[in-house]
């Protein structure tokens, strides 16, 4: 029973993208490109808030993850302080890539994500509509979380601003970068294992550059240098990626 | 050029096309090859440090520039396919994904031979070592996103973008390892560098290098054929090969 609430549910806020098809040209041109954004950016924080479980869950696993770590390599305070980034960011990474899924497949599914290549707007404005969602249930939650995280793991206290900068800037990457192999993917049956494996060597120089930031930090070193890295990297996937998720979609799709 | 170019879009015109460039690749390949390897294992000098274990490198690095090589090819490919539509170029890009694979493979394996004796261990985290195993990875997703597709074509389509977005990310996957290595630990062991070599042993290594390069575009042309046949399977002219073939024993 509940599924199909949901269903019905998910399928009348698909709608409000696709309400543009019945509208003749004139009305076309009212809707706007910031209002075609929105409306995505809208809906798809819509149907994430009735399924509370799709945010949650990968959170848990985050902080799972993370607590792991400690009860395999042993509580001394100075070991972890010393990996702590290295575990706070490759857990992300995971979790992320957990989370990637829902990001097209349900619309897939039930066939909004034709109907969205089909409207007149362009791809890449509702793709991109739709990777900012992502990011706000997965990626903003995440940097909430990872202060507490970092406590857990005795993280030196001049890095929490390092953390909080690399996580605000590297996790939309993560979300940009994942949507490409997500699209590719979508109309795959067995596609997660398939996803991790695309999307995973992507993830290394955001790695790379976060981590050593938030180590430069640590021992009381400027990291701005790290930092416009990944603005750089974020700025670039932020340009291509949507192209790249728009072609890899319409290949899906057939 | 266009005109010069269009009919090797037709898939009977390449099929044919590499089927006579075949044995010229073969026969540089088996000639370079048997040329290159006997000189390189056997007349050319030893090196002055490393003794006879270097000569690996006349394998190992031909593989490895190899590897990077092909993954360029593969990505014009991909671009072709992508931009003129041309169903070859996917055919061509599938013929290379597991060739490159192997040929990284070939790398790492050989690099790791080569630094047991010479850095005292199997594997380093060093700089190229790790940009190379990323690209096996790379390869590998191509390969698997490409068989996780039924229709052939759509799964071209998939894979070029796939190594279109690998091919951006490479050269900053690249810096980034380099950077990370320098910046995570002090050089424990110093890289080799190319040395500056001597005549003796350039000219065995030139041989290797372009007999190696050689087998890679014969095998691939194999497997370029291949895909033309599979794909072509239902066309008129690719029965009538076969069953000329068929009557020719």
């Amino acid at each position: 029973m509940t599924t199909n609430t949901e269903l019905t549910e998910s399928s009348k806020a698909a709608l409000a993208p696709t309400d543009t098809l019945n509208m003749t040209d004139t009305q076309h041109n009212n809707l706007s490109y910031r209002d075609a954004f929105f409306l995505v950016l809208k809906r798809d924080i819509t149907i994430a808030l009735r399924h509370r479980d799709d945010i949650i869950n990968p959170l848990l696993f985050f902080v799972i993850v993370v607590t792991l770590f400690p009860l395999g390599i042993g509580p001394e305070a100075k070991t972890l302080s010393r990996i702590a980034p290295g575990i706070i960011w490759v857990a992300a990474l995971l979790a992320t890539l957990l989370s990637l899924d829902r990001l097209f497949k349900s619309d897939y599914g039930d066939g909004s994500l034709e109907q969205m290549l089909l409207s007149p707007h362009p791809v890449f404005l509702l793709v991109l509509a739709k990777i900012v969602a992502h990011w706000l249930i997965t990626g903003l939650p995440l940097i909430f979380i990872a202060p507490l995280l970092a406590v857990l793991l005795h993280l030196n206290e001049q890095s929490y601003g390092a953390l909080i900068f690399t996580l605000l800037l590297g996790t939309p990457v993560l979300s940009l970068l994942g949507a490409v192999g997500v699209a590719l993917t979508v109309g795959i049956k067995k596609g997660g294992v398939l996803l991790s494996l695309l999307v995973l060597p992507l993830y290394i120089p955001v790695l790379i550059f976060a981590t050593s930031a938030i180590d430069t930090a640590s021992i009381g070193l400027p990291y701005s240098g790290q930092l416009a890295i990944i603005a750089a990297l974020f700025f670039g996937s932020l340009t291509l990626a949507p192209f790249a998720v728009g072609a890899a979609l319409k290949v899906s799709t057939n | 050029m266009w005109k010069w170019l269009h009919p090797y879009a037709n898939p009977e015109v390449s099929y044919h096309f590499t089927g006579r460039l075949l044995p010229w690749f073969s026969a540089l390949a088996a000639i370079l090859l048997s040329v290159g390897l006997v000189w390189a294992l056997l007349f050319a000098p030893a090196d002055y440090q490393q003794g006879d274990s270097f000569r690996i490198f006349y394998i190992h690095v031909p593989a490895a520039s190899l590897s990077m090589g092909i993954y360029f090819g593969m990505a014009i490919a991909a671009l072709c396919s992508l931009v003129w539509q041309l169903k070859l170029a996917d055919a061509s890009a599938a013929a290379m994904a597991p060739v490159g694979a192997v040929f990284t493979a070939i790398a790492l394996l050989t690099g790791s031979a080569w630094g047991k004796p010479m850095w005292g261990t199997w594997w380093i985290w060093d700089a190229r070592l790790t940009s190379e195993l990323i690209l096996l990875f790379l390869y590998l997703g191509v390969i698997a996103l490409h068989s996780a597709f039924e229709d052939k074509n759509l799964a071209g389509k998939a894979a070029g973008i796939l190594t279109l977005v690998g091919s951006i990310n490479l050269p900053i996957i690249k810096y980034s390892v380099e950077w990370w290595n320098t910046l995570h630990q002090g050089s424990t062991v110093s890289k080799l560098g190319k040395p500056s070599m001597s005549l003796e042993m350039l000219w065995p290594f030139l041989f290797c290098f372009l007999g190696f390069a050689m087998l890679v575009a014969v095998i691939v042309c194999y497997r370029f054929r291949n895909e033309i046949l599979a794909r072509n399977s239902i066309r008129p002219w690719v029965r009538d090969l076969v069953s000329a073939q068929a009557n020719h024993k």
